[in-house]
């Protein structure tokens, strides 16, 4: 299979901070790449370098088969970026936005219809309204429409699902689904742990550093210990009384209820009288399968 | 070149959708000639005298009929106490003082020579000289007057040589020619230095610039895109402010339009260049503007529209070598007023021209779309 990125030994530095720290990662063709990480972990620092509006000061990335600082001409006739924040003319309206962006690369709207016509269809209703009066989805879409446009082989999205509702991320990500027929490569990042199921592979990130990169069944399987899932009527008392115990090893809120794993191998009596001690008398707690989230909360713990 | 046509359709688009900008370019340029051109200028039509007169003799009051006979002075008290006429300078109340002395109206009877004392608020010192110049105006007319008609035989001594004056250009000294064509300048400066800054700064600002920074589009189709719809809204305000010069303050234009527009071409290039450069080096649309609005009163202030360039000290006037202000306001007034052709501000010209290629090379290049 041939790759759409090859980056070896990617660092970049600002000031004194080291925003990216030697990484490596490749991707391949026609695949849903996502990077997961919290806020400032250096997604978008390495978004920007793979959209060549930034160079990096260490390292080299090849992206289509084009050396990123020495191809970036050819490349940005093949990158489609949508950048976190949401950056098309507000005093445009939808359709002059769409239009304006076709020209640009040369091409029309009609020329490349098929491709965007699952997404566009939603808003063309609105295609008379300003960009700026569109709904936070909205917008959404025809951000993604706007990178689309020129047919690009590589579709680069920056956090395209933060602050958007459960609703339309699962219909956004649906439209990346859809968009793998047509061999675009998709590279994605998000804070949100659970989106990460929605990609063919993911690499965890954070504080500059890849964690892990494989397939989500295989980090999520990655887990190595048992987890115990706790109920209670009081849920912050639980959690409290879990933390004290002194076989706890971790303890995350999760949902309506608390993930915890222990150095013992199955919690017994001991555990159900530290709890009634500490006034819970309604407790269930069971084994429970490991999520993606929990095994990038595990890795994140090694990491510190 | 057809990516700049859609870059340039998309910039008058974003332009006149902002219904305030939209009306704005065109009413702003309306307002600042009717208001600036009559208010603007250096005549003084009246000065406030008070005139301390010791004398009391036929001589003096003679003096003070002629100061009351010119229509520049309004006398606003006669008194004999130089104390009274003091306060009256301290407190504003008049301009001048002048003061006569007792052996006034004796020395002249005597034929000597008599002496007068004028003190003048120098607070401005424009006023202060051009009154100043009246005043002694007056006063050697009715010097004259005295040696007449003491000895009639003098008067033809007096009257030669006489001087006869001619106003070049500008006949009648009439300041609205004078400032008019400064303020054209003026206008066209504002349209070319703050709007196109401003509009690439928001870019930034609101991030548009990265989406397009990540498309094929070069450093100088977007540059020159930002140029051209301000480079023609400036010629046509131009024309409009031409109009009501023509129209409503009779402005004179000898020379070729042809030429007026050509020049202020080059210049609004040469303007635009140094704001696109300048919007470089904002970050925000107020870093932008409080450079500009820097950079526009040095170069509007050391243009020449007040003041001759000439009298400025000679560091001053090397800086002004790269005051693109100063050259236009010079081959405004030269092509309007004097009619001068192509030949004679040939230099202005090429120095236009060179600011422009430079300060929109320099913004072009300074224009990064990697980090």
């Amino acid at each position: 299979m041939s790759k759409a990125i090859e980056s070896s030994g990617i660092c970049k530095t600002f000031g004194d901070r080291q925003a990216l720290k030697d990484i490596i990662f490749d991707v391949n063709e026609g695949e849903i790449f996502g990077f997961i990480g919290p806020d400032g972990a250096g997604k978008t620092t390495l978004f920007r370098i793979i959209s060549t509006l930034m160079l990096p000061d260490r390292g080299s990335m090849t992206i289509l088969g084009l050396d990123s600082t020495k191809g970036y001409r050819k490349l940005r006739e093949n990158i489609g970026y949508m950048p976190g924040s949401f950056s098309l003319y507000l005093d445009l309206s939808v359709e002059e936005n769409l239009n304006f962006y076709a020209s640009v690369f040369g091409t029309t709207v009609e020329e490349n219809y098929e491709l965007i016509r699952d997404i566009y269809s939603h808003i063309e209703p609105f295609r008379k309204r300003l960009a700026g009066r569109l709904s936070g989805g909205m917008k959404q879409k025809l951000a993604l429409s706007c990178a689309l446009i020129h047919k690009p082989r590589l579709l680069v999205l920056d956090e395209p699902t933060t602050g958007v509702d459960t609703v339309s991320r699962t219909e956004f990500w649906e439209m990346l689904r859809k968009l793998k027929q047509h061999d675009i490569t998709i590279v994605i990042s998000t804070p949100y742990v659970d989106e990460a199921m929605n990609c063919d592979r993911v690499a965890l990130i954070q504080d500059g550093k890849l964690m892990s990169v494989d397939k989500p069944q295989n980090i999520r399987d990655g887990f190595s210990r048992k987890l115990f899932s706790a109920r209670a009527g009081d849920k912050y008392r639980l959690l409290l009384a879990l933390r004290n115990y002194p076989a706890t090893l971790s303890v995350f809120p999760f949902g309506d209820s608390i993930h915890v794993t222990f150095s013992e191998e199955t919690p017994g009596r001991e555990l159900s009288e530290h709890l009634l001690r500490a006034g819970i008398a309604d407790a269930v707690i069971s084994e429970t399968k490991a999520g993606i989230e929990d095994r990038f909360l595990e890795l994140m713990e090694k990491n510190e | 070149m057809r990516t700049i046509i859609f870059l340039i359709k998309k910039e008058f688009l974003q332009i006149f959708r902002d219904k305030f900008i939209g009306k704005a370019i065109f009413g702003i340029p309306i307002v600042q000639m009717l208001i600036l051109v009559p208010a603007i200028t250096f005549e003084i039509k009246s000065a406030r005298l008070c005139i301390i007169d010791n004398d009391m003799t036929a001589e003096s009051r003679g003096l003070i009929s002629k100061l009351e006979g010119s229509p520049f002075f309004s006398i606003v008290q006669a008194t004999s106490s130089g104390k009274e006429a003091n306060d009256l300078l301290y407190g504003n109340k008049t301009d001048l003082v002048l003061h006569i002395p007792q052996e006034f109206g004796r020395d002249l009877g005597l034929g000597k020579s008599a002496k007068v004392m004028a003190s003048v608020n120098a607070i401005n010192a424009m006023t202060a000289q051009l009154s100043w110049a009246y005043l002694s105006g007056v006063i050697r007319d009715y010097n004259i007057d005295i040696i007449v008609s003491a000895n009639p035989a003098a008067a033809a001594m007096m009257a030669s040589p006489s001087i006869t004056y001619r106003y070049w250009y500008n006949e009648m000294l009439n300041y609205k020619h004078y400032m008019l064509p400064g303020i054209l300048v003026i206008l066209v400066m504002a349209i070319g230095f703050i709007l196109a800054g401003l509009n690439m700064v928001r870019e930034k600002e609101i991030g548009t610039i990265e989406q397009i920074n990540v498309t094929p589009v070069k450093k100088y189709q977007f540059v020159t895109a930002k140029m051209v719809p301000f480079l023609v809204i400036g010629l046509i305000d131009l024309a409009i402010g031409l109009g009501i010069g023509k129209l409503l303050f009779d402005i004179p234009f000898e020379g070729s339009l042809f030429l007026l527009f050509l020049c202020s071409a080059f210049f609004l290039v040469a303007a635009l260049g140094m704001a696109l450069f300048l919007s470089t080096m904002s970050g925000t649309q107020q870093q932008f503007m409080f450079m500009a609005f820097f950079f526009m009163i040095i170069f509007i202030l050391m243009s020449g529209i007040f003041t001759p360039l000439e009298s400025m000290p000679v560091w001053a006037q090397k800086i002004d070598l790269l005051n693109p202000v100063a050259y236009l306001m010079r081959i405004y007034r030269m092509i309007m007023l004097k009619g001068s052709a192509y030949a004679d501000i040939e230099r202005d010209i090429f120095a236009l021209v060179a600011i422009a290629v430079v300060f929109t090379a320099l913004a072009i290049n300074r224009y990064r779309k990697t980090a």
